[in-house]
């Protein structure tokens, strides 16, 4: 199970990297919503692993909990992620409707540029 | 009066008459005089405390630990300096109200003027070297205002530019040396500090403490090689320069320099850094000042060279120098705040201040002639005024001091100083006063009304009579603040009188004036010389420091900072995982130690649902709508992963925040590009693909690690676990967490979730009131539209399921506390629930219905969570303690409460208005006036009659 999660984490770290590399803004907020997962399960995975354990009290029997504190931080950090994605994706809306580019690079003094790469 | 008070009057002063203003000049100024009428009542009141040789303080413990403690005191030094600042604070007050035209904006000055006033008084006050720092800087911000008051004229704004720049950076260093001071003593009282003159001269660290603060001061009192800022000041209003620098501003520097004196002097290195530099300060002052033509430039640089004696007096390290030193802060203050205020009349009258362009104004103007005579008698140091008792003392003091085994060099070089003092004092009185009368004045001057001139001759006064009763009116006040200086009460023997006898001293004095004479008579012969020779223009040098250091930043920035984002996002990248791999070779790594979970079927299942959509992600990225499908997939797998591994909480809140993100998502993807084109080379994509590769790999390995072994330290969790129930009150320890224990952070949060929505808010509201409304009023979409806007179905569905929804969300809330829940997922569900009614039935028809403004909710939200928390004050608990117990009420069975179920709902209301205000902001953007539908459901069959009546009575009409 770890193995997976791991993996998943790496996948979505990769693929949100990738994307944040782009250089028009819906692939950058993708991207970012993809890094978005991978760091909130990387948060999460830092309190182990643990199969029914959930961290609610029980009165009646005296059963394994698992950490509650990556949880309670992850939940937080899901919910403040949409309102930065909200954010960004107005700041990009609002750029674009402005200025009809969705360039997320400056141009206009775009003095060193990685030869012959422009479009 | 509190110190406290006195020290915050003049900022509560400021308000006044830039608000008063309206009501006419007379009343702006008069406020501003009230103001620091009742300070300086307030600190007269503890003159016979201080007079005893009583400490007045006011202590207010801020940050204890970090030693930022609002600690005030007042001792002699500051009761000398205070009286100063205020009481010539009100004398320039009154010039300033007679001086200042019509056009210049007289509120404004005065509210400049008190928010300096009140720095300097701050800084003479504290008996806290942070608090100290912090007036420190706002006098540099405050004379920066006074300074280019005057904002159309560019030797303004260069000269108030120049001015902070110097003792801004000035400032900058003296924080560093207080710094090191505080470590040094281990506290960063005043009172702490004074006491431990051993244990900072034997620190290793005395020296590079010494030379940062003595770089603030020197900057702050322009010594020389900073002297340079001080003359260009002069393109401030002469009210200003009378302030600034005669009690003010740079005698701050003299100010710091006395109140360490304690600890400070006594060295070699304080006699060799100080002393030099003060002398050298007060010759080069002289000399420059007697070549000046300007009438306030020949005052400036005489200002420097009397910052530059003082400067040396303390230098000297003897106590007799440093009630010299004193002595010459009060006497300095009169004449030259009189001299300023003089100049400033004959400028205001004859509309030049070039020495050249006047002369023979004695009869014109008698009034002003006797104010601005008596004042430069007294800088040239001619009995029976008070610069003469001083300058004497110092005199007196550089035949006693030996500068590297020579016994005559500082007292050769002091004389020297004292002649150009005495010839450029001379020139003042004979090039502007005397001399025949002229007929081109570029107007023709006359004394001015009695409100600028009585200022200046209530200083005259005083220049008068501290000369000849030197003892009756100072004596006491020199004995308090000397002794506050030197740190005893016991002074050495001294005597403020006319007559000392046949001195060394007096000889001097006597060579300085005859020879001061001798040089003003050939004034013309030097000044050709002074003009032949070559010498370095401190403002084109500083002019080209200044440029330098921008055309290096300036590159730096370029190149660091070019707008090419993802440069920076691979910079960011690879450093980081840079950094990791340097972390990961360079530590070591223990064995596993965890046995890992099983893997059966259906988690493989879900793990190949989420890998493949995030590559199919990677593949048709290009495709947007595409790719939103695909990103909601690996929204619902994390979700599910969520629940399948113990954490029920965040499934529901990954769930309903995927929803509505999505819907997000899908509105901005109306208005944007429904592909991206390809714009990067190959090789870069390969390049990019192998960072990303990297940084997955490392984060991946990481986490697999961090899984397969324990803690390697106890964990707080267990204290959360085991607490959770008798200290918060609730079984569900996640939700107890965010409301109880890390209550402070969540509240954090839910303000930051907040401003996020008033950021996207203000956004809208930015763009759409540009031509981009225009725009999007005649966008055509992308896609065909359907042919129904509203279709009936799920607007009836979504109809049926509001109160549905709403009342899960109450559920999900109210036993938060205990199961999975809670105020965010609530928050979040009656967000959709409201969303869906805008997706179904359209924007106009909701907005009509809406109830409350979203502002409101998320205001209401952290208001009421801030008032949960300040409820525990009232308990004596500290903010955010929370508190529980059980209810019964007979027809139910017993509950319990909480007040963090306040605090939950606080965030209920702030969660829920953020995510609406988020959403309604961006369906704004899609409003166009033709899909507006009125009726969402329109089925009504009575309104379609009465929308015929109403087409029958249009035709009709």
């Amino acid at each position: 199970m770890e193995a997976l999660v791991a993996s998943a984490v790496g996948v979505l770290t990769a693929a949100g990297v990738f994307l944040i590399l782009r250089r028009r803004t819906f692939p950058v907020i993708l991207g970012l919503s993809l890094l978005t997962y991978a760091v909130n399960i990387f948060l999460f995975a830092t309190g182990r692993l643990a199969l029914n354990a959930p961290p609610v009290l029980n009165k009646y029997a005296d059963v394994p909990y698992t950490d509650p504190l990556p949880q309670a931080l992850v939940l937080t950090a899901i919910v403040i992620s949409f309102g930065m994605t909200a954010v960004i994706v107005m700041i990009a809306l609002s750029a674009y409707l402005s200025t009809k580019n969705d360039h997320i690079d400056m141009t206009a003094h775009e003095t060193v540029d990685e030869a012959g790469e422009d479009a | 009066m509190s110190l406290f008070l006195i020290a915050a009057l003049p900022f509560l002063g400021a308000v006044f008459p830039a608000l008063l203003i309206r009501a006419g000049r007379n009343v702006a100024a008069s406020s501003a005089g009230l103001t620091t009428f009742l300070a300086l009542a307030g600190l007269l009141i503890h003159i016979p405390t201080v007079m005893r040789g009583e400490l007045v303080t006011a202590h207010f413990d801020w940050i204890p630990g970090l030693g930022l403690n609002a600690h005030f005191m007042l001792d002699g030094l500051g009761l000398l300096f205070a009286s100063l600042i205020l009481g010539i604070g009100l004398l320039i007050i009154l010039y300033a109200r007679f001086y200042l035209t019509r056009e210049d904006p007289m509120g404004q000055f005065y509210s400049y003027l008190l928010l300096f006033q009140g720095a300097m008084l701050g800084i003479v006050l504290s008996d806290n070297i942070l608090l100290l720092l912090i007036f420190w800087e706002l006098t540099s911000l405050s004379s920066f205002l006074l300074i280019g008051y005057w904002k159309h004229l560019p030797e303004g704004r260069q000269g108030a530019r120049m001015a902070l720049a110097v003792t801004g950076s000035g400032g900058l260093a003296m924080i560093a040396g207080m710094l090191i001071l505080g470590h040094i003593v281990g506290s960063y009282d005043l009172s702490d500090i004074l006491q431990n003159k051993e244990l900072i001269q034997s620190s290793p660290l005395y020296l590079p403490a010494l030379i940062l603060i003595l770089l603030g001061c020197f900057t702050k009192s322009a010594q020389f090689p900073f002297h340079f800022w001080l003359p260009h000041a002069m393109a401030a209003p002469t009210p200003v320069s009378a302030y600034l620098h005669s009690a003010t501003m740079v005698k701050a520097g003299l100010f710091l320099m006395a109140r360490m004196w304690p600890v400070l002097a006594g060295t070699q290195e304080w006699f060799y850094i100080v002393a030099t530099t003060g002398l050298l300060t007060m010759l080069i002052g002289a000399v420059i000042a007697l070549m000046k033509d300007d009438l306030k430039a020949l005052l400036a640089f005489s200002t420097v060279s009397h910052l530059g004696l003082i400067t040396m007096l303390l230098g000297f390290g003897t106590e007799i120098a440093a009630v010299a030193a004193v002595f010459h802060i009060i006497n300095h203050a009169t004449f030259k705040a009189a001299l300023f205020m003089t100049a400033g009349i004959v400028d205001h009258e004859a509309h030049t201040r070039d020495i050249k362009r006047l002369g023979g104004l004695r009869h014109l103007m008698p009034v002003t002639f006797t104010i601005g005579t008596i004042a430069a008698l007294s800088m040239a140091g001619i009995p029976p005024f008070n610069g003469f008792l001083s300058k004497e003392m110092m005199l007196e003091e550089t035949v006693h001091t030996v500068w590297n085994n020579s016994h005559y060099l500082v007292p050769g070089l002091a004389l020297i100083a004292a002649l150009f003092s005495a010839a450029y004092s001379f020139r003042f009185i004979s090039h502007v006063f005397l001399g025949p009368q002229r007929d081109d004045y570029p107007t023709t001057p006359h004394d001015p009304g009695a409100g600028m001139w009585l200022a200046p001759a209530f200083l005259v006064v005083l220049v008068v009579a501290i000369g000849l009763f030197s003892k009756a009116i100072v004596g006491p006040l020199v004995a308090i603040a000397s002794s506050a200086v030197i740190g005893s009460e016991d002074l050495p023997y001294y005597s403020l009188k006319l007559w000392h006898g046949f001195t060394p001293a007096l000889y001097m004095s006597i060579i300085a004036v005859i020879g001061g004479m001798f040089l003003l008579g050939f004034h013309g012969y030097l000044e050709r010389l002074w003009n032949a020779l070559p010498r370095p223009e401190a403002k084109t040098i500083f002019d080209a420091v200044i440029g330098a250091m921008t055309a290096l930043s300036r590159w730096i920035t370029d190149k660091l900072h070019n707008g090419v984002i993802s440069r920076y996002a691979v910079i960011f990248i690879a450093f980081t995982v840079g950094l990791g791999y340097y972390a990961f070779s360079t530590g070591s790594i223990g064995v596993p130690t965890r046995i890992p979970l099983p893997a059966p079927i259906i988690p493989i299942i879900g793990w190949i649902c989420l890998v493949g959509a995030t590559l199919a992600i990677m593949y048709f990225h290009r495709n947007r709508l595409l790719s939103l499908v695909l990103i909601g997939v690996v929204g619902l797998i994390v979700s599910m992963a969520f629940n399948y591994l113990s954490a029920p909480d965040l499934a529901l809140t990954q769930i309903s925040v995927e929803t509505v993100s999505m819907i997000l998502l899908l509105l901005s993807l109306n208005f944007l590009p429904t592909e991206t084109p390809w714009d990067s080379s190959a090789r870069r994509r390969w390049r990019d693909a192998a960072i990303s590769v990297v940084a997955g790999l490392g984060t991946g390995g990481l986490i697999y690690a961090l899984m397969m072994r324990d803690f390697a330290f106890p964990t707080i969790s267990d204290f959360h676990l085991a607490n959770s129930y008798e200290g918060g009150g609730g079984t569900n320890v996640v939700n107890v967490i965010l409301v109880d224990f890390r209550g402070f952070d969540t509240f954090g949060e839910i303000i930051v979730l907040g401003i996020a929505a008033l950021v996207i808010f203000s956004l809208t509201e930015g763009v759409l009131a540009t031509k981009v409304r225009a725009y999007l009023l005649n966008r055509k979409p992308h896609w065909p539209q359907s042919g129904d806007a509203h279709p009936m179905m799920m607007v009836v569905v979504t109809r049926v399921m509001m109160p549905i929804a709403l009342m899960v969300g109450a559920y999900i809330f109210f036993r938060g506390h205990n199961q999975p829940g809670g105020g965010f997922i609530a928050g979040l569900i009656v967000a959709i629930a409201f969303l869906m009614q805008y997706m179904a039935s359209g924007f106009t028809w909701a907005a009509e219905r809406q109830r409350f403004y979203y502002h409101a909710t998320i205001g209401w939200g952290v208001l009421i969570a801030a008032a949960t928390g300040l409820g525990a004050w009232f308990n004596n608990k500290p903010f955010l303690t929370s508190d529980f117990g059980y209810l019964h009420w007979p027809p139910l069975e017993e509950f319990e409460w909480a007040t963090a179920m306040l605090f939950d709902t606080g965030v209920f209301l702030a969660v829920l208005g953020a995510v609406m205000l988020a959403l309604e902001s961006l369906s704004r953007f899609a409003w166009q006036p033709g899909i507006a539908q009125e009726h969402a459901m329109d089925i009504n069959p009575q309104r379609e009659e009465e929308d015929a009546e109403e087409t029958q009575q249009e035709k009709e009409a």
